[in-house]
Formats: structure tokens, sequence, C-alpha cells
């Protein structure tokens, strides 16, 4: 066993590195990776250890980063592409959607595009504008991506193998604001399947379905509501795209109660789509209508305002309370 | 005679302007041309060409069967067979001219009227009409030719031509790797950024330039206001003009161009100064936007007459080549004809056969409900016997 406690960054730049010492066809690339490892240092040692021909400094120019790795794979290559932050990532957004996620159906399955779009998402970390967002359901929309978020430190490390694997094009979200939250990894023993579901803690009354930043929230509600006498399970969707609905389905059939908690704004949300399915397969489990906990239909708000913006802990309770009083 | 009396100039523009900030350009720059509209040989300084009768002969017969196939489309189009074509007549040499520089192991990145360079490059021409019939959305595999689907945003394919060529320069091959677009993409930021990518890493890239004159209706005075060759300059590698309706031209300079991307010197920038001489698709009417006067003066200059004068003059074809030739054309006519007709319709449940390469779960769950509702009719069908 090789159980090393890290954070997710870490994390990130352990399976980085094992991708990179793998497959000789894996690279990296993204404005300041190479010698500044990112400005999140996720890619930190990496040019110094594979060299400029892995992992590659590019020009700052988001759609043609996107395009020449689309480019490379199409040579055969796998390119790991990182976007700086969330904001920045619509002026690839005409690669992603219309040529990486369109390419492999367009060429009748006879070309693949295995390439991971790393993007640190979310807030919480007083930015300045373009740099908190929670951009997945714009990706998660589009049939030919798939759309990934860890909550933690071995999902970070584990999902990101899997998706560099993946012959599919990967749209990674990392939650930027627990890139330094610490935790097991084992290295050696390999968890489920990319897109599956998890139960981060079990519960019996409802139950709280989050990804990325947000899980975290949820634990933190759960472990607050248990407080006051209230079992909440709490799912790690871990998949925006496909989603695991049977994981949520098995859940909602135990307890009748769901809400959806993400950082994204509500409205067409990830939430909508589960809600929507959920009430589809559950209609006569449910006690209660499926809640959603998120942004409002607003612009991502200043720094000094995005904690009334962001779902926290409160918000998430108030959710749990006005579930349980149906 | 110098390539310098013989280059086709535009009139200076008769402007009464006389801001120069108005007038971008008050004279067409020189381009090269090895192949006069007269069908007169010149030499140029600096591109040469020495071809066999047989692959003069060789390329006559391409532009002839390209442009006999364009036809056959657009009548397919008129029939109701086809619901769109982008036809390349009047681009024929400058696809020819490329397509006929490329060896095997290169690779080419085209846009939507490409059919020329498909057609040097091996691809059946049939298969290319699966997409404006409507069964697929391209479907060829592009690796049997090295030969890209046809890319239909505008633009977006340049990357693609930088990134692979960035792998060639990588796994250390000499290949090399060509990008078509028009001028109307010339004023994409994902060309700008091809531009970009492929001087920093020096990517053994041709950016092949069709300047047709016309983005569907808007001339080539709306992309730009110097002439598009002189771009590649800001970027740091070398731009080049070239008679797009000169295909012995277009061959050499392409030809150079493809040498010096494997002598890993670098991209370079060909601008084929050519004419779109019909609609911009089946679905286009350039009579609301351009002068028959314009289209005229092209005519003068096209492509496949002027080889043809050649030909003739130099006795390098007979009678019996274009008698050989025309009934090769009538073949072609009909093959594509009937293979376009004999197309069948996709299967319904193909639908959710390519969206993944590794499958998704999604799929699965909606193709299963797609194929039972499919089903259901067969069920009522039955109940209705």
């Amino acid at each position: 066993m090789a159980v090393e406690k890290m954070s997710i960054a870490k994390a990130l730049n352990e399976s980085l590195r094992l991708a990179l010492d793998t497959d000789p066809k894996v690279l990296i690339m993204g404005e300041d990776v190479g010698k500044l490892g990112g400005v999140f240092r996720i890619t930190d040692g990496l040019q110094k250890d594979f060299g400029e021909g892995r992992v590659i400094d590019t020009p700052l120019a988001e759609s043609g980063i996107v395009g020449t790795a689309i480019g490379m794979a199409l040579r055969g290559y796998r390119p790991i592409v990182e976007i700086q932050f969330d904001g920045f990532v619509f002026p690839a957004y005409d690669q992603i959607v219309t040529q990486l996620a369109k390419m492999h159906a367009r060429a009748l399955g006879k070309i693949k595009l295995p390439v991971v779009v790393r993007i640190p998402y979310g807030g919480g970390i007083g930015a300045v504008e373009h740099h908190s967002e929670s951009p997945e359901a714009l990706f998660a929309h589009v049939a030919g991506l798939k759309v990934v978020s860890p909550s933690n430190a071995s999902d970070a490390y584990w999902m990101m193998q899997q998706a560099v694997q993946s012959d599919d094009p990967i749209i990674f979200f990392e939650p930027k604001r627990r890139y330094w939250d610490k935790g097991e990894v084992d290295t050696e023993s390999i968890p489920g399947p990319l897109h599956r579901a998890t139960v981060a803690r079990t519960g019996a009354d409802l139950t709280l379905v989050a990804y990325g930043p947000m899980v975290k929230v949820c634990l933190e509600a759960a472990a607050a509501a248990q407080e006051e006498g209230k079992s909440v399970e709490v799912l790690d969707l871990r998949s925006m795209s496909p989603i695991d609905f049977d994981t949520i389905q098995t859940s909602v059939e135990k307890t009748g109660r769901l809400v959806v908690v993400h950082e994204a704004p509500v409205f067409y949300g990830s939430g909508a789509e589960i809600a929507a399915r959920i009430t589809e397969r559950c209609f006569y489990h449910l006690e209660a209508p499926v809640l959603r906990v998120g942004g409002y239909h607003v612009p991502y708000p200043p720094a000094r305002l995005e904690d009334e913006y962001l779902p926290g802990l409160d918000r998430v309770l108030d959710a749990v309370d006005r579930s349980l009083a149906y | 005679m110098t390539v310098e009396s013989t280059a086709a100039r535009r009139p200076r523009r008769s402007s009464k302007r006389t801001s120069a900030a108005k007038t971008p350009q008050s004279s067409e720059p020189p381009l090269v041309q090895l192949l006069t509209p007269e069908g007169e040989r010149v030499e140029h300084p600096d591109y040469g060409i020495d071809l066999t009768a047989d692959e003069i002969r060789g390329l006559y017969r391409d532009m002839v069967l390209t442009r006999r196939f364009d036809a056959e489309a657009t009548a397919l189009q008129r029939q109701g067979e086809l619901g769109l074509w982008a036809s390349l007549l009047g681009q024929e040499a400058a696809q020819i001219g490329s397509g006929r520089a490329l060896r095997d192991d290169d690779y080419v990145f085209p846009t939507y009227r490409e059919h020329g360079v498909a057609w040097c490059r091996g691809v059946d021409p049939t298969n290319l009409l699966g997409m404006f019939r409507g069964v697929n959305h391209g479907g060829w595999d592009p690796n049997t030719n090295n030969f890209h689907l046809y890319t239909i945003v505008i633009g977006s394919q340049t990357l693609h031509a930088t990134g692979y060529a960035m792998g060639v320069a990588k796994d250390g091959a000499d290949s090399a790797v060509i990008a078509y677009f028009g001028d109307g993409a010339s004023s994409q930021g994902d060309v700008a950024e091809a531009f970009t990518f492929s001087a920093v890493y020096n990517a053994p890239v041709v950016f092949f330039c069709q300047n047709n004159q016309w983005a569907i209706s808007e001339p080539t005075e709306r992309q730009t206001r110097v002439p598009l060759y002189q771009r590649a300059q800001g970027y740091g590698f070398p731009g080049v003009r070239v008679d797009g309706n000169d295909v012995l031209a277009c061959l050499a300079v392409t030809k150079s161009a493809l040498e010096r991307a494997r002598r890993g010197e670098g991209p370079t920038l060909v601008e084929a100064f050519t004419y779109r001489m019909g609609a911009h698709t089946t679905s286009d009417d350039p009579t609301k936007y351009r002068a028959d006067e314009e289209r005229a003066a092209w005519e003068a200059k096209d492509p496949i007459l002027r080889l043809r004068t050649y030909l003739e003059r130099e006795k390098i074809a007979d009678e019996a080549f274009f008698t050989a030739l025309d009934e090769e054309s009538e073949t072609l006519g009909k093959r594509v004809r009937e293979a376009v007709r004999a197309m069948p319709d996709p299967d319904p449940m193909s639908l959710f056969e390519h969206g993944y390469a590794d499958g998704s779960s999604l799929v699965d769950e909606e193709r299963a409900q797609f194929a039972a509702y499919q089903a259901s009719f067969a069920d009522s069908a039955e109940e209705g016997n």
C-alpha cells in the first residue's frame, strides 16, 4: 500500500507526472505551465523533468491552445491542456464545442480526440472578475464532451489518470479553492469508474448531491444537521456528463428527498437536469420536490459579495429544512 | 518575356478620392506566374518548374475531371439529390497545382470547397457528397489519404493543421502539412492564432489561402486593407502571391513552400489569387452583389483554357487526348450520378453510434428509449394486421 496524504494540487501534479512518465504521447500545453508550473503550480517541476517538448508553454491564445491540441491529437498525441481560469475558456469555446466535441462523430468514429482540458473553476478566493466562474453546464450540454470534477485528493489523482486514458475529450474542472485541502491518496488502488458517483456520507432522511468545491460544504452541512438529529446522505457526483443517475436514484429511493448544490447559477444548471430526471425516476418515492441551491442569475459578483452569492453551510441547511418540512 | 511584363495587373482604381487612407491599395502587387492567361509559358527568377509532357497533361486532366465532377454535383443539387453544393468552379488551378505539389506523407486540412485537392489525394469524389446529401458529416477516414474532413466553420482547421505540424516536427518526420482557407477566413482570429503558433514553434505548415475575391457577398476589400500575403511578414514568415489560375505557378510555389517546411524553416503563406466563378454555394445568388463584367474579365483568365492553349500550341497533347478525356469526364459524371442516387439514408439507430469513442451511459439510456419508441410502431402495426 502506498497511501500518502497530499493536497489536491499535489495529487494532480503527481498524477500528471505519472501520465507523462507512462505514455510518451502525453503532452501538457498551456500558458505558463512550464518554468512557472502554472499560476496554481499544478504543473510545477514537470517541464524541468520532462522537457520543453512535453510540457509546452504556449502563446497567450486559448483558441490556439485547444485548436493546436486537436491537431496534436490527430497526429497521435494525447494533449492535456490547461486553461488558466474558468472565465478564460471562452475564447476556446468555439474550438471545444465546434471541433473537439464533434470531430469523432464527423469522422463516423474513425478518429479519436483524446484531449483533456483542465479548468480551475469556482469562487471563494476573493478574485477579480472572470476568475471565479462555474461554467460546467455550458460544456455538459454539449454532446461529444465528458465533464468531470474531483472534490478530494484521491479523486484528483485517479480521475486525472482516467481522464488521460479516455479516448474521448474530457473537460476536467478543478475546484481551485480546494487545491490546498489535503486527503489520503492510495496510488496503488484504482477506485471506481470515472463517471460513477460516490456516497461521501451515508444518511437516511435526505440526499444532498454536490460536486467539486461544494462537496465539502455539503459534508459540513450534513454534520451540522446530524447535531439536530437529521440524517443526511451526501453524494459526490464527480461526473457532470454523463451523470450517474442510478446512484442518485438508489439514494433518493431510500431518503425520499433530494437537494442539489452547486456554485453555478441554478437556472439551467446541472441541478435542473438532475431534478427532472430524478423526478421522473423516483416520482412515487419523493416526499418533497427536488430543491436546488446555487448561484443566482447574475454575473459573478465582486469578491466582497461572493459570500452572499455562493452556497454556504447556512443556505444548504435552509434547503434541507425546507425539504424536510414537506 | 519577364514576369513583370506579363503579370496580370489590375488597372489603377479610377477613384477620385485623394486621401491615401481611403484607398487601401492603389494597384495589385505582382504575382508569381509561369503561364499567362494567353497560355504563354514564362519564367520566374525564384520559381522554376520542370515537368514532363505526361505530367503537364496530368495536370490538365485533373483540372478537367475536377470541373466535370463539380458540374455534376451542382446538377445533382438542382435535381434534389444533394441538399447543397459548394462549387470550386474557377479555382481548379489553385487546388490541382497545390494538391499535386504534395507528397503522400504530407497532410491536408481542407475547407469544404477543396474538391480538387481531394481528387489529388485519391479521395473518391463520391465520398465528398455524403455530407452535401445529408447522410453524414464527412465520414471518410482522414488517415487513409492524409486528407482531413471538410471543415465548415471558417478558419478552425488552420489551428488543427498547425498542431498537426507541431506533432510532425516532434516526431522528427520530414513531411509537411497544408492548411487551406480563403480570403474571408483571413479575418478569423483562429487564422491569426495559427500564424502565431506556427511561427513561434517553427511548425512545418503551409497556409494556402485561395483568395477568390468573395466571401459570399463580401469582397476582399471588406476583409483586409493590405494584400493578404503581406500579413505573413508581421508574423515573421514569408508570404507570396501566386496567380491562382496558373496551375504551373501554383504547383511551383506550393512545392517550394512545402520544401521549406520540410527543411525545418517553418511556415509560409501562399496567397493564390483566383476567382470564384460560381456562387458561394447553390443557395447563393451572386447577381445581387457583383457585376457580370467582373466575371467576364476573370473568364478570360480561366485556368483550364490557358493550359489547353499551351498544350495545343506546344503540341503536348493531340486531339485524341482531348477526345479521350471528354469520354473519361462523362464516365466520371455518370459514376458520380449513379453513386449519389444509390446512396442510402442512414439507419435511424446510427444516430447513437459515434457520439463517444468510449461510450456514454447517457447515450445508452437514450438509445434504449429511442429503440423502444421505434419498436412501439412495429407492435401497433402488428396489432393493426
